[in-house]
């Protein structure tokens, strides 16, 4: 529940007890029509109502209530007197502001009968109170945002000499400008003098800004309406929906002589030298290269707003799917996917031209089939993001920590599925960063930080994943304390050399805790290690970085879907694998004299990397060929590489869980079907590790 | 860290009104009741301030200026709560240096509008 909530839901209380007194205060007034202090206690209520509701958003009960309030006022000022109609039309509010409450949560506009039903009431009460004021045209600004058609404004901002002596950042108004719609902003820094001329208190930089926008021109004015004066500031409409039919897009010439950076005559001659005009004019000094380079931006801007101009009028709609459907569209595209590519070998063995191109196209459609499809399910993750507001607050009050949640990213989109999952994990993380992270406010004063701490959650995009950062800025870990804590618990051998970052990860491992205290928050030691879990089950990995009295950084890195992957085929015997191409780093060849019984190491352009031979691990009968393959892979931040007959090449894997039998096989993950229709096993390699391990052992 | 923010206001309930919405906000909020209560408040970490211009002691022009006269809140955002009728107060504030405005009466969500537009 958000803060907001929180609020409305206090206010609700609040307003059905002041309700409840207002109606037995109107009964009274029935037989005691005169006495002061019970219409007093009336105004009261009314009041408070209004007041209150007008601060959490309960304009329709403001506005309303405001107008009984203002009868009541005159009545307890004596202009006239308590009268059954007056009561009868009072309580009749009173019931209709309750079902205003009622009504204020459903998404919908109020209900046609119960605004009708308010207008009565509200004109019953104007005729009877005496000289009734002009009811008051509440003239809330109506809001001029009217959905216009898709318009293109040119926008010349340039700072004046006071524009910083205003307490103005000229940074903040082109943040406006670009949260109305898309923007291209072009720096002008020619005016810019060199160093020992700068004033700093002065700016000399200014701004050309193509807007495409729904938002009329009057609110594109008030992003600027703070500093009209102290700046130059021109406004104008180049290009508008109707008119994408109509004119062609403007030529570089054209922009240019509109904008005032040209003479028309200039132009003309210009023109004449029939080269490139933008190289004329800047050879020529005519126009600066910087603006010439700015008209280019409009005028490609303009284009490329055109181009989007139609669809985005439409976006508005949606439609609400039973997840079911979703994930069963999902697992046919996915069969399609598989036929496709088994088409495409087929074509490949063929080698019909005809046959080829078309399969070709086929394998466009398909992936691009493929990638909306997987677009349907995914979500922002803002919802998980909000939840934990609430968390951090009432953890934090708990433990008597003062912190602050700071959320980046919530837009960052990702696998619904993913998104659930992931919610655990996360808790846990943001958990741990507040009991163990974050220090008291004394702890923090003391180390000469600010008292309130500060925990941020971000997402971002990077590659085919999503990474997600929990960050304190808490204590830090303490390596010499975790390490201790490894050793006595048998973890880590005492006389290993390890890098702080090597120790940070063993905070991940099962049964760790360095707290001094159990709290009820964390602190068991069964966290860190069921997170890990969770995350690498959704093929995700974690990692953990710290600089002690700095704080804390974990960072979550996972895929955008969990129905496909890219995959590396190679094969061993006669089976073959998938490897997940995302930590692949590179193939070779295992080197023959390396290959031999012993120490299973081989030396990569001068590093030492462990491998673990497929071949044994799955006890695969028949003769190794002459020259095996290693797919050198990272996991879990270090480099190991496994030894393969031959490696195949990329496929594009459609993962199929393994029946309940072989759901706890180590070293798997699943399964595909392969081009030709046979199947391959998709290799987990972190589990694939852990088990070699612990058979080393 | 939270920024903090002072509000000038003579009128008490205005200034309860202008720290609760910015509390709620996760601001931290200094109040004071005219210009010279604020300039002797003044101190330390002030981002931001929203100022009345009619004030007994000091009014809001003033005390803009004094603000801007300090090198350390010479470029923070001050804003300036006028009403409609204030058209020649409104320049004469801009003049001193003040950053914004806001017309009275005014909801919390337009308040916090302008803090967001002027302080980031």
């Amino acid at each position: 529940m958000s803060q907001d909530d929180m609020h409305r839901m206090a206010f609700r209380e609040e307003a059905g007890e002041l309700l409840g007194e207002l109606e037995a205060s109107l009964l009274a007034l029935e037989d005691q029509p005169d006495d002061q202090d019970l219409i007093n206690r009336v105004f009261r209520a009314m009041h408070t109502i209004k007041g209150s509701g007008a601060m959490f958003g309960f304009d329709d009960i403001a506005a309303f209530t405001h107008e009984v309030e203002t009868v009541f006022d005159k009545v307890r000022n004596g202009l006239f007197p308590v009268c059954k109609d007056l009561l009868d039309l009072t309580l009749a509010a009173r019931d209709h502001i309750l079902l205003l409450l009622e009504d204020a949560d459903s998404a919908e506009d109020p209900d046609a009968a119960i605004q009708t039903e308010g207008r009565r009431i509200l004109e019953g009460l104007r005729r009877l109170s005496p000289d009734s004021p002009v009811p008051q045209a509440q003239a809330l600004p109506s809001e001029p945002d009217v959905e216009r058609g898709y318009v293109t404004y040119r926008i010349r901002f340039r700072p004046g000499p006071g524009f910083y002596a205003t307490g103005n950042n000229p940074l903040n108004f082109l943040e406006d400008v670009s949260e109305l719609g898309t923007t291209r902003i072009f720096l002008h820094t020619e005016d810019v003098p060199c160093l020992e001329d700068i004033d700093p208190e002065i700016c000399h930089a200014w701004w050309d800004i193509i807007l495409g926008t729904h938002k009329s021109y009057s609110l594109v004015q008030d992003v600027f309406s703070f500093v009209e004066d102290d700046c130059e500031l021109s406004i104008e409409q180049i290009d508008a929906a109707d008119a994408a039919d109509a004119a062609p897009p403007k030529k570089l010439g054209e922009i240019l002589v509109d904008r005032g950076d040209l003479a028309p005559d200039d132009l003309a001659l210009a023109l004449s030298a029939q080269k490139r005009l933008g190289v004329v004019l800047a050879d020529s000094g005519l126009v600066p290269k910087p603006r010439v380079e700015a008209a280019l931006v409009e005028q490609q801007t303009v284009r490329d707003m055109r181009k989007v101009r139609e669809p985005a009028v439409e976006t508005t709609s949606s439609l609400r799917v039973a997840a079911e459907k979703l994930d069963e569209l999902v697992d046919l595209v996915g069969e399609l996917v598989i036929v496709q590519s088994q088409i495409k070998q087929a074509v490949l063995e063929r080698g019909d031209p005809m046959l080829k191109s078309l399969s070709e196209h086929l394998e466009r459609l398909s992936d691009d089939l493929r990638d909306s499809t997987l677009g349907i399910r995914m979500l922002p993750i803002g919802a998980t993001f909000s939840r934990f507001r609430r968390l951090v607050r009432d953890l934090s009050a708990e433990l008597g920590k003062e912190i602050d949640l700071t959320t980046s990213g919530e837009e960052t989109e990702m696998d619904k599925t993913v998104i659930e999952r992931l919610g655990d994990p996360l808790v846990h993380l943001l958990r741990n960063s507040i009991d163990h992270g974050v220090e008291r406010p004394d702890e923090r004063r003391a180390a000469g930080k600010p008292p309130r701490g500060v925990v941020s959650l971000s997402a971002e995009h990077s590659g085919g994943a999503v990474v997600i950062r929990i960050v304190d800025d808490g204590r830090g870990l303490d390596p010499v304390a975790i390490r201790a804590k490894a050793v006595e618990r048998g973890l880590m051998s005492p006389d290993v050399e390890s890098s702080d970052k090597e120790i940070y990860n063993l905070i991940f491992l099962p049964g760790f805790s360095t707290a001094k205290a159990i709290t009820n928050v964390s602190g068991r030691g069964v966290g860190m290690d069921v997170v890990k879990r969770a995350i690498e089950s959704l093929r995700g990995a974690v990692e953990i970085d710290s600089e002690p009295g700095r704080g804390t950084a974990i960072t979550v890195r996972l895929p955008l879907t969990l129905a496909i992957i890219d995959g590396l085929q190679v094969q061993t015997g006669q089976e073959f694998y998938v490897a997940p191409l995302s930590i692949v780093e590179e193939c070779v060849d295992l080197p023959r004299d390396e290959a031999g019984e012993g120490d299973r190491i081989i030396n990569l352009r001068g590093e030492i990397v462990p491998y673990i031979r497929l071949r044994d691990f799955f006890s695969i009968s028949g003769v190794p060929p002459a020259v095996e393959q290693v797919v050198i892979s990272s996991v879990e931040g270090a480099r190991v590489g496994i030894v393969v007959d031959r490696v195949i090449g990329e496929h594009q894997t459609v993962i199929k869980s393994l029946g309940r039998i072989y759901r706890d096989v180590e070293g798997l993950s699943g399964a595909t079907i392969k081009g030709d229709g046979t199947m391959a096993l998709i290799l987990d390699l972190p589990g694939l590790l852990r088990a070699s391990a612990e058979q080393g052992n | 860290m939270s920024k903090t923010i002072m509000t000038v206001d003579d009128s008490a309930s205005v200034r309860q009104m202008v720290a609760f919405t910015l509390k709620k906000e996760g601001y931290d909020v200094i109040e004071a009741s005219d210009g010279k209560d604020a300039l002797g408040k003044l101190k330390g970490a002030v981002h931001m301030v929203v100022t009345d211009l009619n004030m007994p002691n000091m009014d809001g022009i003033e005390l803009i200026k004094n603000i801007r006269a300090q090198a350390a809140y010479k470029f923070i955002p001050i804003v300036m709560l006028t009403t409609e009728s204030q058209a020649t107060k409104k320049q004469e504030g801009k003049t001193a240096g003040a950053t914004g405005w806001i017309v009275k009466p005014f909801t919390p969500e337009q308040l916090l509008g302008v803090v967001k537009k002027v302080l980031r």
